[in-house]
């Protein structure tokens, strides 16, 4: 919030939005559209009054964060998010059923990932299998995140050659590679989808984007049943990428098309206890 | 629906028919009927609508009917939006704070010729010349790549379509899908006289098509220092950004460039990274009809090591507040930009989506663009008509904006801003049917005129044509004959008096 506060005229378009925005707002009191509550003329005009009072207050705010008026104005904000219905399912499905996992798979199958179910205590001769299946098509090294469990690769051909990402590999580098092996944070099952928050075995975001073929290892227990279990688990200060299957486009006559700038194969190896 | 003239002014509001400078590339569009009048004798382009929109309305409400809670996450998301937009500085000023926090630069544009301004200064102190650009309505409105353009900056469109439409030197004519309009074979040709490193022998195949966008693209791609997005979703809480996509340009332009310059609707705020929940699961399937859509980006200002180290949030009013003023129009702010309007509306299937004159089509955009733009030009005056009322918009709408009433709404504004004009044969007509149903003799009178006249111009049951002025009526429909006694007259005649 500081950077209003040195010398010389404030940024005028913030100021006049804000105002806008305050005047169409106690507009909006008045005629009782706002879910404020203030339905008679008295109220709208303290509605009206202490957006005005706000304006006033969020200038004249230090730089320690919000002036009283301020918190104020957001507590009254807060407590009406609060009260808003949300009367739709947490989940869509019984996570006790036990049949997440297998969910998961078959919906990010229906969008062209190519799906395996593997054991957790054996990645290593899938991922072996699967990398050297890609090599004989693809020449290149493939390119492995820092703080990639090193189990899962410790039955490679020592024909395969790996890369590493540090130092951070130019764009025009990470486009030579034959593929990129991740981990992922999370995934859901309702949708079929799998989320990266680019932590220790998943690497920066270019390291999954610019490869054009993506092995991705999913423990079941990183799967939950719907979005908002999913999302209620993820740090929002983090970067993201949610992945539905292999890049595609419905942008011709809005029928869909597996492959255009993301990585064209998107292997997945669904990794249970059992 | 309401009645219209709900919505008078509020004390205190800001005009709402304030001329803005936005959308500066439709300005002169003649009216929506003339526009539509070309687009409805295309065959090839009503064949081109009518199969994808058939196509993509099966398949969403097949998408939509796998969720039991639809209606329930639809009323949330009506609810989110409307309390977000009752304190709207609030949030705005949360999200300020939270960009500004996490090393991002936030500018505020009252107008599109602020917003281009504020982009090209960004990218000419980012020593480029040229930017990457997902598809974003906001810069479309903004008339941004022709702004940059007379400044020496190219912009160039990275979505499959918006690349066709840009290489075909067209004009997007959908929210999801601008070049909806065109067909397979039809982009095979533009890409085969357009695109200088289109493969030898390419052919209609969507498949093929799409790979040639994907080499033609890669370059610019790795090579780009400035790319320039819009957002789905802002959250106030934390100051993230989303990016929902499906082909990985917008992964590509929001994570390879050193510089990211992202232009945001005021509206497009979400108060909490929780409601995600609610629009993640709402928007792929109104959209696409898919559960969820390939990819999905989110990014808190800088992540140091990881994708743009310079970030700019330029936040955009361009007319949004003089919709937020109007209090039956600022549930059209509610919109996230789906398009499931528009693939259901019997008007746009027919006309597709030039016709409207603004970025925004279909049903959304005849009451988005007035309500941004305000009612003057003639375009933005007969938007609110260019509806049958059938209501399918609002029925598939997922944030359950009531375009029906916000048309009806809108079309007495247009009314009022022409009342002081000079003559109008269709204000006379209803001024002197007013008269003539307030006084029964000269209802009588005017019934035993039209039964004879009936008689006179109608053939088997139908009026085909009238005289000039109601010529005008007649022109685009028949008129059913007038009986040739009133209800009335018979009554009298058979046992009114006898009795």
């Amino acid at each position: 919030m500081g950077q209003d506060q040195g010398d010389g005229p404030v940024s005028t378009s913030r100021d006049q939005i804000l105002a806008r925005i305050r005047a169409a707002n106690s507009g909006a009191a008045n005629s009782g559209a706002a879910n404020s509550g203030a339905a008679n003329s008295g109220a709208a005009n303290s509605a009206a009054n202490s957006a005005a009072n706000s304006a006033a207050n969020w200038a004249a705010g230090g730089a320690d964060g919000r002036s009283a008026g301020q918190a104020e104005y957001a507590a009254a904000a807060d407590a009406a998010y609060a009260a808003l219905p949300r009367e739709y399912l947490r989940a869509h499905h019984d996570p006790a059923s036990g049949g997440i996992a297998d969910l998961f798979a078959e919906r990010i199958a229906d969008y062209r990932a190519v799906v395996e179910r593997v054991p957790e205590s054996g990645l290593a001769a899938p991922v072996a299998r699967v990398l050297a299946e890609r090599a004989a098509v693809t020449p290149g090294p493939f390119v492995v995140p820092d703080g990639l469990p090193p189990g899962w690769l410790a039955a490679l051909s020592p024909a395969i050659e790996l890369a590493r990402d540090t130092p951070p590999l130019p764009a025009a580098e990470l486009d030579r590679m034959a593929g990129v092996i991740t981990g992922c944070a999370v995934a859901i099952a309702e949708t079929g989808t799998i989320i990266l928050d680019h932590g220790p075995g998943q690497g920066r975001r270019a390291l999954t984007l610019v490869p054009d073929f993506h092995l991705v290892i999913v423990r079941a227990s990183q799967v939950y049943a719907d979005l908002a279990d999913a999302f209620a688990r993820l740090d929002p200060s983090r970067p993201h990428t949610l992945i539905s299957g292999p890049s595609a486009t419905s942008d011709i006559e809005l029928i869909r098309v597996e492959g255009v700038h993301g990585p064209r194969t998107l292997h997945v190896l669904l990794a249970l206890r059992h | 629906m309401t009645a219209p003239g709900v919505g008078a002014p509020p004390p205190g509001a800001l005009p709402a028919s304030a001329p803005h400078p936005g959308m500066p590339t439709y300005l002169g569009m003649p009216s929506f009927p003339v526009a539509a009048k070309a687009a409805v004798a295309d065959s090839q382009l009503r064949a081109n609508l009518a199969h994808a929109t058939r196509t993509i309305r099966a398949k969403r409400a097949v998408a939509v009917a796998e969720l039991a809670d639809w209606e329930q996450l639809r009323q949330a998301a009506k609810a989110i939006k409307d309390h977000t937009l009752a304190h709207l500085d609030t949030y705005l000023l949360q999200l300020e704070a939270n960009v500004t926090r996490a090393g991002g630069q936030v500018h505020w544009a009252a107008d599109a010729d602020e917003a281009n301004a504020i982009v090209a200064s960004l990218v000419r102190s980012a020593g480029a010349d040229g930017v990457v650009k997902v598809k974003s309505m906001a810069t479309q409105e903004t008339g941004l790549n022709e702004a940059l353009a007379a400044d020496g900056i190219g912009a160039l469109e990275t979505d499959l379509a918006e690349l066709i439409v840009q290489l075909g030197h067209d004009r997007p004519s959908h929210i999801l899908v601008p070049a909806i309009h065109k067909n397979r074979a039809e982009i095979r040709e533009i890409f085969r006289t357009q695109m200088p490193d289109a493969p030898a022998g390419l052919t209609d195949d969507p498949a093929a098509l799409a790979a040639a966008a994907r080499t033609h693209l890669r370059q610019a791609f790795l090579s780009a220092s400035v790319g320039v997005s819009g957002a789905n979703f802002a959250i106030a809480e934390t100051g993230s950004l989303v990016v929902v996509e499906s082909e990985g340009n917008g992964r590509m332009c929001v994570t390879l460039p050193r510089t990211l310059i992202s232009v945001v609707g005021i509206e497009k705020i979400l108060p909490s990274w929780r409601d995600l929940e609610v629009f993640l699961a709402l928007l792929p399937r109104s959209s696409t009809a898919e559960r969820m859509n390939p990819y999905t980006s989110t990014w808190t200002g800088i992540t140091p090591g990881d994708g743009p180290q310079d970030f700019h949030l330029v936040l955009l009013d361009n007319g949004r507040t003089s919709a937020l003023a109007d209090q039956t129009g600022r549930q059209a702010l509610r919109c996230i930009r789906c398009s499931a309007c528009l693939n259901v509306c019997p008007v746009y299937e027919r006309t597709g989506g030039h016709a409207y004159g603004s970025p925004y089509p279909g049903p959304i955009g005849a009451i988005i663009s007035p309500l941004l733009r305000g009612v003057t030009s003639p375009i933005d005056a007969s938007l609110p008509y260019a509806s049958t009322l059938c209501g399918a918009c609002y029925e598939v709408c997922p944030v359950a904006i009531n375009i029906p009433e916000a048309l009806v709404h809108l079309r007495a504004k247009v009314v009022d801003a022409k009342r002081e004009k000079t003559f109008s044969p269709e204000r006379t007509i209803f001024q002197l049917s007013g008269r003539v149903l307030r006084s029964p003799r000269l209802l009588a009178a005017a019934q035993r005129a039209s039964s004879l006249s009936g008689k006179l111009v109608a053939r088997s049951g139908r009026i085909r044509r009238l005289p000039p002025p109601l010529n005008r009526w007649t022109e685009t429909r028949d008129a059913p004959a007038p009986p040739p006694e009133s209800f009335r007259a018979w009554w009298a005649r058979t046992r009114g008096t006898g009795r």
